[in-house]
């Protein structure tokens, strides 16, 4: 069994509480273990350097057929950004990477694990299939519910089992991970070219409320008992005033508590908070209002929310959000993709670009990190771009900088147009705190991973858990030191160590071990009744039968089960 | 001004990527360090002086670098792409996206040239004696920030797609071009001396297109207003003035909508 030892780095380890502490870390068989249950192992030299347990993202939209449409149609995505270099697979594309590019990039920055944010369940073997493409880094997909014409039928009757059997049965189906909802009953609304603003506007047909909807996954969630919690996307994402549809949003997490046994504390993660924090009523005159929201999340223990980051870059933004991609494609006149997925869900597809030059952009600059900086508890709210909506992925090294240094901060804001109009409609300026190594790692690794439900593998180095472990060339005892030297050390970590195998050195990906499919097996009583509808629906609505829609077995690369028992 | 003389010698057996074939990367450099540049051949990368024979060094900087390039390089590719400045004779045909991306300086082919050339021009000039292929002065592949500057000339025909997307410089052709003339155009002028096969102006916003020649096909989205005389490279003619495409979006300036502008000649 092959045994690593890194040795006298400083720690961080938010799950243990470990701050920084001069420590070494054994690894055996994949494991981390105990140093003293090493025999003859290889040494890594980490003094004067950070070790941390490998990143984890929480929400990012890196494979599947909106990922895949972007590559498509964006070549100019990868012009000039696919240099002739030495390595192990073709790299390209900026914004939206090849499989290839993606796995190297994430693990590059020490990354391991990626929760690919919403897959639309009738084509879960694409997403799959590109997971097994991706190198490196674990995936978990989460199959998306918040629109889907079961969900709404049995939440309309108030039948959270029966919801609770068909969502067991789909994530079986998807070898899905968790339920994400996105603009419930908004994206479904859509079919008839309407949409859900607020909470309380009815669906269509359906009729029922986006309120209705979040509130009985939630308790579908909770009577499961699933690793993950709801992980919504709210309604009326991106535009002026809509963080009172954000609050409302919060609230309908009030009175449920967590039931599982994953050590996950909420039963909310609402995500890229920063699209749904403006005040305001139009472009003109939008303004920040990420103190009421983080006034709200500070108070609530069982809500969890991460920052989706404007990162001011050209990008490609994709959601299933449909209504929300048309109306962004009316504002900027560029290509756009729109699709409609069935009995299931919707999606859309528009370049877009976010500059220094934009006052509508430096406020969202601006609203993204006020989330951060007016968080009590970096446990419940994590880092992403929602990428590649805010920026991409490979700009989470530039965040970082900017929530650890006032001064990087500063530099940028030198570079806006309308410096003056952004600093008046939001409250950056007036910001002064300068996160730690620490508060870094509960954002990037300990706190997605224990609101993910897997923290017993991913994001700690506690014995026991996967030997996942990255080390950068940061010195704690210099911080805040240089932004520069913050971005180029999480950019290209110095270490890469991938379940007990040095995966990167000197930010070179230097070999490529097995990467994981995770996903959620829930076992459910038998229940006739949905049994009965599902194959109801597939002969009336879908236009696949029924054994052709579940994932097929070769389909999944390398499954990592979690399972789950309800009966 | 320094000449570096490329004589292509050994040609290769597939098409030759030759992008480092620029003033930029020759200058400052001695012979045999440019015969030690890359050129892609397939997958394969290989020094430039396995195929061409190499005469002279490299100016101090790009604008006092010439290169003549010998030879048939009809299958020699990507020549002065992204130039900045300096100057490129190529005295017989060559292959796709010469002059891509230029920024500034001139290339004269004195043969023809294949599809792509002088896509995603920003200035600079591009001279070609004979035809030119599909794509030029285009946009590259899904971009829509076309040619912003700069000038391309064809004495002959060219082919389809010719100035999607620009938003400024000139193109004038001597000959004929085939259909698709800046489609979704946003500025620049495109001059047809010859005739013009259809889809002139597809959803354009703005910019002007002179056509000499007949339209075989005009577009049902543009309109007559008048009759304007103008100079146009150098000479002065009577044109039909139409405005379109007005089926698509338009700017409004100064509280006037602004349209593309196309003149067929009277
Ligand atoms: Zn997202």
């Amino acid at each position: 069994m092959s045994e690593l030892l890194i040795r006298n780095g400083f720690v961080f380890d938010p799950l243990q509480g470990i701050k920084g502490d001069r420590m070494d870390i054994g690894i055996k068989g994949g494991k981390i273990v105990e140093t003293s249950a090493l025999n003859n192992p290889k040494t890594i030299d980490a003094a004067g350097m950070t070790v941390m347990a490998g990143g984890v993202d929480i929400h990012s939209h890196v494979v599947g057929p909106k990922v895949n449409v972007g590559r498509l149609f964006r070549p100019e995505d990868k012009l000039f950004k696919s240099p002739h270099k030495r390595c192990s697979r073709m790299e390209m594309g900026s914004s939206v990477p090849s499989t290839f590019k993606t796995g190297y990039d994430y693990a590059r920055m020490g990354y391991v694990f990626v929760n690919e944010a919403a897959m639309p369940p009738l084509h879960s073997p694409h997403v799959h299939e590109e997971i097994r493409d991706t190198p490196i880094i674990d995936n978990a997909a989460m199959p998306v519910f918040g629109n889907n014409w079961f969900t709404l039928e049995y939440l309309k009757n108030n039948e959270i089992e029966n919801n609770a059997a068909y969502t067991a049965w789909l994530l079986r189906a998807t070898r899905g991970f968790g339920i994400k909802v996105v603009n419930p009953g908004g994206s479904e609304a859509w079919g008839w070219g309407l949409n859900c603003l607020h909470i309380h506007d009815p669906v269509p047909y359906f009729d029922i409320t986006p309120a209705e909807i979040v509130k009985g996954l939630i308790e579908t969630n909770e009577r499961l008992g699933l690793p993950h919690s709801v992980h919504l996307h709210c309604n009326n994402l991106g535009n002026p005033g809509n963080y009172t549809d954000t609050l409302d949003s919060l609230r309908l997490a009030e009175g449920y508590t967590p039931k599982n046994d994953f050590g996950r504390e909420q039963v909310m993660h609402v995500t890229h908070l920063q699209f749904h924090a403006y005040g305001g009523d139009s472009w003109k005159n939008v303004e920040s209002r990420t103190k009421e929201i983080m006034d709200y999340v500070n108070a609530h223990d069982n809500i969890t929310v991460d920052m989706g980051q404007v990162t001011l870059d050209e990008t490609t933004t994709m959601t299933a959000d449909g209504p929300f991609e048309y109306h962004l494609r009316a504002g900027n006149n560029l290509k756009w993709a729109n699709v409609d997925v069935e009995l299931e869900t919707a999606a859309g597809v528009v370049p877009y670009i976010y500059s220094p030059k934009i006052k509508a952009s430096t406020v969202q600059w601006a609203v993204g990190l006020e989330l951060a900086l007016l968080a009590k508890d970096p446990m419940r709210i994590f880092l992403t771009t929602d990428h590649p909506n805010a920026g991409p992925f490979t700009r989470y090294p530039q965040v970082i900088a900017w929530l650890m240094s006032r001064a990087a901060r500063d530099e940028t804001m030198k570079t806006f147009k309308w410096l003056d109009r952004t600093i008046d409609a939001t409250s950056i300026d007036s910001i002064d705190r300068e996160l730690t190594l620490y508060e870094i790692a509960q954002m990037t690794r300990a706190g997605p991973a224990r609101a993910l439900g897997v923290s017993n593998m991913y994001g700690g180095l506690a014995p026991g858990m996967d030997a996942d472990i990255a080390v950068y060339a940061l010195n704690p005892g210099d911080m805040p030191s240089d932004p520069a030297g913050i971005e180029k050390a999480f950019s290209r970590c110095a270490w890469l160590v991938k379940d007990g195998v040095v995966t990167v050195r000197d930010g070179e990906v230097v070999s490529e071990p097995a990467k994981r499919t995770v996903w959620v097996d829930v076992k459910v009583p038998e229940n006739a009744q949905v049994q009965r509808d599902i194959y109801e629906h597939f002969l009336r609505h879908y236009s696949v039968k029924l054994d052709n829609y579940s994932l097929f077995e070769e389909h999944l690369h390398n499954s990592r089960v979690i399972e789950v028992d309800t009966t | 001004m320094k000449t570096v003389t490329l004589t292509l010698t050994n040609p290769s057996e597939l098409l030759l990527e030759g992008q480092n074939i620029t003033p930029d990367n020759f200058a400052g450099k001695k012979t045999a360090e440019i015969a030690a540049l890359d050129v892609w051949e397939g997958k394969q990368k290989s020094p430039l002086g396995k195929y061409f024979t190499i005469a002279g060094d490299g100016g101090a900087t790009a604008a006092e670098t010439k290169i003549v390039l010998l030879g048939d390089c009809t299958r020699v590719k990507r020549i002065g792409q992204q130039m900045t400045a300096g100057e490129i004779v190529i005295e017989g045909n060559a292959d796709m996206y010469i002059g891509g991306w230029m920024k500034g300086g001139k290339v004269h082919v004195k043969g023809n040239v294949d599809s792509f050339c002088g896509i995603g021009m920003e200035g600079g000039e591009l001279i070609v004696d004979g035809k030119a292929g599909c794509h030029l002065g285009s946009s590259p592949r899904g971009e829509w920030r076309g040619m912003k500057g700069g000038l391309i000339r064809v004495a002959g025909s060219v082919g389809s797609d010719t100035a999607t997307f620009i938003n400024g410089g000139t193109i004038i052709i001597g000959g004929a071009a085939d259909i698709h003339v800046s489609t979704h155009g946003e500025g620049g002028t495109v001059v047809i001396k010859g005739d013009a096969k259809g889809r002139v102006g597809g959803q354009m916003v703005k910019g002007d297109i002179y056509v000499y020649g007949t339209i075989e096909n005009p577009l049902p989205g543009f309109k007559m207003v008048g009759e304007v005389e103008q100079e146009v490279d150098g000479e002065i003619a009577l044109f039909a003035h139409h405005i379109g495409d007005l089926g698509e979006r338009h700017p409004v300036s100064k509280g006037k909508t602004v349209y593309a502008n196309l003149y067929t000649r009277l």
